[in-house]
């Protein structure tokens, strides 16, 4: 991996500034999170992703200080926080519902912060303006929550939030309450500020896209556990597990059997017939194994493809979603696979349609063979 | 035109109950004094026409106003009301918003119990409650024993028949009219924004004063006014628990009416406190107003 590329966690030099030790919480019977260690850089944008209920929520509210660990233990940059208060913690969170105070104007809930911390008075002006511009909202400063709007709201949060100058900023699903546009402007705006302060920034969502979007590294939870922690894209393409597999994106998963294997190749047999496949590392045979393969990287045709894996099926149902459309084939052995192709061509000069026999190939190094 | 029935429909009980009843006392206020049944004249005689009607009018005045003016018992008592009334509903805060606050913080579950137990009192009759706080607070009454008994006082307080036991009694009388609408704003209140307060920095005490406080005030205006506005007219408790020297224009209005007989003087007393009255309503509309412009 090259110097300038982004990644401490893959330097054993780099200490983080974030540590979660064998981190457990219960509520009750309830285990939220569940003997978890995690490791979180300086300047890194980490999220945390899962379904609601999984813990994630409960992870970041235990680093902002509103819960604390029933077991483990939580460090930033290397001190024990579990006697620091919440607000005295250096850290700061933007909340989902934005928590704005409804009776103060936006300058002054940027600056609530500042008037509590040790910044002499005369520097609080001077700061709130300069978050303000930050987040484009200079003509809003006297403004009531209530008088602008969601997107402008949110931006107001994340100045507050950040007003302090935190070691660490934690977001709870920050652009949940956005529509889908501003979200994906927004996203871009928040990669934009990250790194220009260079604040670490944790943040919580259930929104792979997001996620997906605008962290340095993603952290999949599930039932108080993290499943994978990886970059974006080897989260997409080399999931450890099929719970990853399905729950970032979509995928095709089939069950199968390992007859032979070597480092660099293993054949799957399935109900279908034989898949060749990339295997992790030199396989079993009989080793039950879950191929996974993404819908786009599927091929559909009527004729039979000359190379590569095939396997022949007719045309269930295609969902049309104007720029992409997936169809959903069904093999002779009766399971659906999904094949996703960009309508590069005009619908009307679609070469197959519904109950068509098609032919739907993927080449070797398409999919990942999974054996949890 | 559905339209225009369901709006007059309010308006019209408005006229019938308020408007109409108002016009009679004004009309009685207007008037004066007579051994007669009705005790007033003029009154209006339909079968006179026109030339009756305005020598119905050419007899009335505003006598019985500047009589107010000239007795200082009425201003004192006004003015006597007005004090009493303010101090309890300042007294009334200060022990109400306690207890909605402890309302709002307690199990949800809790809650309903609580809130039944603030209403609880309202299905006993509001005299025999008075009557109660009479046996409590005498020399003799539970209050006093219990003070001897633990040694904190060696001779009975006088508490009945002071303004205290009137305060007393307005506090309790209304407590729950400030409880309900202050608990009504604090359990409605996110409770983010005391977590956002923190992790800006407040400690608990402070995020209360500079979030809490500021936010349950819609509440707080309600509760004072719905304690406030009753309290000023107040007569049953004034004249059961209060002194001689408690002056309270709730008991100047029954004095007039029953002891005196004087309908045109007491109808003057009612016009002038239905005004004293109606400025904070107005002003709590305005208000009322200006947060749902706020909210909108």
């Amino acid at each position: 991996m090259s110097a300038d590329v982004f990644a401490p966690w893959e330097n054993p030099k780099e200490t983080p500034l974030i540590r979660f030790e064998n981190v457990t919480k219960r509520f009750g019977d309830f285990t939220a999170v569940d003997n978890l260690t995690l490791d979180i850089y300086e300047r890194e944008f980490f999220a945390l992703l899962g379904a609601s209920g999984c813990g994630k929520t409960t992870l970041m509210r235990m680093l902002a200080g509103f819960e604390s660990p029933t077991e483990g233990r939580i460090t930033l940059a290397g001190e024990d926080i579990a006697p620091i208060p919440a607000n005295k913690r250096p850290v700061n969170m933007m909340f989902q519902s934005y928590a704005l105070f409804p009776h103060l104007s936006v300058a002054d809930n940027i600056a609530f912060g500042l008037k509590r911390s040790d910044m002499p008075a005369s520097e609080i002006d001077g700061r709130v303006d300069e978050m303000l511009g930050m987040v484009q909202l200079r003509q809003f400063a006297k403004r009531k929550p209530h008088q602008i709007s969601g997107g402008q709201r949110q931006r107001v949060a994340l100045a507050r939030s950040l007003a302090k100058n935190p070691k660490v900023l934690l977001l709870d699903e920050p652009l949940a309450a956005l529509d889908k546009k501003l979200r994906q402007e927004t996203q871009f705006e928040l990669m934009d500020i990250q790194e220009k302060l260079g604040t670490t920034f944790m943040i919580v969502t259930h929104d792979q896209e997001e996620a997906m979007t605008v962290a340095s590294r993603v952290a999949v939870m599930n039932t108080g556990q993290i499943k994978q922690i990886a970059t974006p894209d080897a989260i997409y393409e080399r999931p450890n597990s099929s719970y990853v597999a399905d729950f970032i994106g979509e995928v095709n998963l089939i069950d199968g059997k390992i007859t032979s294997s070597t480092e660099k190749s293993c054949k799957i047999a399935w109900q279908g017939g034989t898949i060749t496949a990339q295997p992790p590392s030199k396989l079993k045979k009989d080793t039950e194994v879950r191929f996974a393969v993404r819908p786009e990287k599927v091929s559909i045709a009527t004729a039979k493809p000359k190379s590569g894996n095939a396997v022949q099926g007719k045309v269930l149902d295609i969902a049309y979603l104007g720029n992409i459309s997936t169809y959903y084939v069904e093999t002779a052995t009766g399971q659906t696979i999904k094949a996703q192709i960009a309508n590069a061509r005009r619908l009307s000069r679609r070469s197959f349609t519904w109950e068509d026999p098609v032919w739907l190939s993927w080449s070797d190094t398409a999919g990942i063979v999974l054996t949890e | 035109m559905r339209r225009a029935v369901v709006i007059l429909i309010p308006y019209l009980w408005l006229v019938a109950l308020f408007l109409v009843p108002f016009g009679i006392v004004l009309k009685i206020s207007l008037s004066d004094i007579a051994t007669a049944i009705p005790p007033y004249t003029p009154n209006f005689d339909f079968s006179a026409g026109w030339a009756g009607f305005k020598e119905f009018l050419s007899q009335l005045d505003f006598e019985n106003f500047i009589w107010l003016t000239e007795d200082d018992l009425y201003w004192k008592a006004y003015l006597s009301s007005l004090k009493i009334a303010i101090i309890s509903t300042i007294l009334t805060l200060l022990a109400g918003f306690p207890i909605a606050y402890a309302m709002a913080q307690a199990p949800k579950e809790w809650q309903p119990t609580l809130m039944m137990l603030i209403i609880l009192p309202f299905w006993t009759s509001f005299l025999i409650r008075v009557y109660a706080w009479m046996g409590i607070l005498s020399t003799e009454g539970f209050l006093n024993q219990f003070l001897l008994w633990i040694g904190l006082i060696d001779s009975p307080l006088q508490i009945l028949n002071t303004d205290w036991a009137v305060y007393i009694a307005i506090i309790y009388t209304y407590i729950p009219f400030m409880i309900l609408p202050i608990y009504a704003t604090l359990e409605k209140l996110d409770p983010s924004y005391l977590e956002a307060a923190e992790d800006l920095g407040c400690s608990r005490t402070q995020a209360f004063w500079s979030v809490t406080v500021p936010l349950s005030k819609p509440g707080v205006i309600a509760g004072c006014f719905l304690v406030f506005i009753p309290a000023v007219g107040e007569f049953v408790i004034p004249s059961l628990l209060g002194g001689s020297k408690t002056l309270m224009i709730g008991k100047v209005l029954w004095d007039e009416f029953f002891a005196n007989r004087d309908w045109p003087v007491a109808s003057a007393v009612a016009i002038i406190l239905l005004l004293i009255l109606v400025i904070p309503i107005v002003l709590f509309q305005k208000q009322q107003e200006r947060q749902q412009e706020a909210d909108s």
